[in-house]
């Protein structure tokens, strides 16, 4: 049998990476699994500016570089693979790749990250590869001394345009928006509009790409006047946002409408013990920074949740004699007298064993046994829940539920 | 597999005889390095039923644009100095791969 992970970290950008990392410092033993290579979108993003602490110099596969050797510095393994098919049911989660190996985890991390949008417009498909890109730092170097045509004007169309200028001898950003208005951040536009080699089409969309073997001209589309300009090209570089890659998830975690994971404020899934970060998740802003904070919160998550799963297996599932398990608190009052009537009433009784958990550290138990009132007595035998008393009980009682 | 570049192309590719396979690449295209274990796989595996090239096609932009090639990573096979078929960033699977070559060889 394939070993069992503590946790694994479904892709590797920089949330699956920080999972890792702090998975691995806290001597889980993680891995993560990624198609391709490490670092996720960041790694093909050339300009990387507001990763605190990286400004003079950072690139985006320099410092994914970084977190790929921190993580493995904690111990966290690197696997090859392409997820397909999953079981994430149970108390140990199967992930199956696209080779047909198995992997088993007590906890996983998605992190399947997002890849960029097509806008199927006519002859995006077909001139693929052959001038259509979506990544500057794959493709930019084919375009020295070309003009290439830029869609999309949030951060990422901005500064990666900004990128192609060092290479293209024009960049052409076609802008939906009216003059002056980009949706990227204020000092990225600014350096833009200083750039003699950015120019820009505003209220304006592609309507059409044209080209036998290789693109050769756009058409694009003046919205206020529906006017239609031809603008000779070599290259159209698409950044107009991202899609999640949750397609592999369906049916095996909540997805939004729009097909990104839900989560609550610790990452965890509507699964018990799977967890989402970074860009596929639902959150309001998709960043280098927040990606591995959410892989931060998950691994911290989900190491409380594989304590308080070994601590219930350990001494309540799989006791050899009876267990009461009672769930109480310290705040609560009533709870901690509840301690004293069940010592009292096994004291004599070499026959059950007793175990106690905190109702509010270890809510998912709480929950799958419905435990509302505090305190809460639950008897297991074989560990199945046969008996329980809710709410203050006496000495006699707890003899009661014994026989 | 064979280096290729705008030196020894014409020679290796498109006067050779039989089936060429070409793996347009460069050291900046991330995706192209993460392919690149599998690449090599890829033609050890199948040694003996095809020629196994490599262009990095940064240094060898012209060449590359020439081949109507502007977008990595590419895998192109050629037949007898044909272009046959080409796999671009989004249809390259390496079990697809595979298959083209099962079918062309």
């Amino acid at each position: 049998m394939a070993d069992i992970y503590d946790l694994l970290v479904v892709g590797g950008g920089p949330g699956g990476l920080a999972a890792g990392i702090y998975g691995s410092r806290s001597r889980l033993k993680t891995a993560v699994i990624e198609k391709a290579r490490p670092g996720g979108q960041a790694a093909t993003t050339e300009e990387l500016a507001n990763y605190p602490g990286f400004f003079d110099g950072s690139t985006g596969p320099g410092l994914m570089e970084k977190f790929r050797a921190h993580a493995e510095f904690f111990g966290t393994e690197i696997l090859r693979g392409n997820i397909v098919e999953m079981d994430l049911s149970g108390a140990v989660k199967k992930l199956v790749a696209k080779d047909g190996t198995e992997y088993l985890a007590h906890a996983v991390v998605l992190a399947p990250g997002a890849e960029p949008r097509s806008l199927n417009i006519p002859g995006e498909r077909r001139l693929r590869g052959k001038g259509v890109s979506y990544c500057a730092t794959c493709d930019a170097d084919f375009f020295e001394d070309l003009d290439v045509v830029v869609v999309g004007n949030g951060d990422a169309a901005i500064e990666e345009a900004e990128y192609l200028t060092k290479f293209a001898e024009n960049v052409t950003i076609i802008v939906i928006h009216e003059e002056g208005v980009l949706d990227c951040n204020k000092a990225s536009a600014e350096r833009a509009f200083k750039n003699p080699k950015l120019h820009f089409v505003w209220n304006s969309v592609l309507e059409e790409i044209v080209g036998d073997e290789l693109v050769e001209l756009v058409r694009v589309r003046n919205i206020r006047t529906n006017e239609i300009t031809e603008l000779e090209t070599n290259g159209v570089f698409f950044f107009v946002g991202t899609v999640p890659r949750t397609d592999f998830l369906k049916g095996h975690v909540a997805l939004n409408e729009q097909g990104y994971i839900i989560t609550n404020e610790m990452m965890e899934t509507d699964v018990p013990g799977v967890y989402a970060v970074g860009d596929a998740r639902v959150k309001y802003l998709r960043q280098v920074v927040t990606a591995a904070a959410d892989g931060a919160v998950a691994a911290v998550a989900a190491e409380k949740y594989l304590a308080e799963m070994e601590a219930f297996r350990e001494q309540v599932l799989e006791a050899d004699k009876p267990v009461l398990l009672l769930f109480w608190a310290p705040q609560v009052e009533e709870s901690i007298s509840a301690i004293g009537a069940l010592e009292a009433a096994v004291a004599d009784n070499e026959n059950v064993q007793i175990a106690k958990m905190d109702t509010y550290r270890n809510r998912k138990i709480a929950g799958r046994y419905q435990v509302k009132a505090c305190p809460t007595l639950l008897l297991f035998r074989n560990g199945e829940e046969v008996g329980r008393l809710e709410g203050v009980f006496t000495t006699e009682q707890v003899s009661e539920l014994l026989k | 597999m064979i280096a290729v570049d705008k030196e020894n192309f014409e020679a290796e590719v498109l006067q050779a005889e039989g089936l060429v396979f070409v793996d347009f690449w460069s050291p900046k295209c991330e995706p192209c390095m993460a392919l690149l274990p599998e690449v090599e796989a890829f033609a050890e595996k199948n040694a003996g039923r095809a020629k196994f090239c490599k262009l990095d096609a940064a240094a060898n932009k012209r060449l590359s644009i020439a081949q109507k090639v502007m977008g990595l990573p590419a895998f192109v096979f050629y037949k007898n100095g044909e272009k046959v078929f080409t796999f671009d960033k989004e249809s390259i699977d390496m079990p697809a791969v595979q298959a083209k070559l099962d079918e062309l060889a």
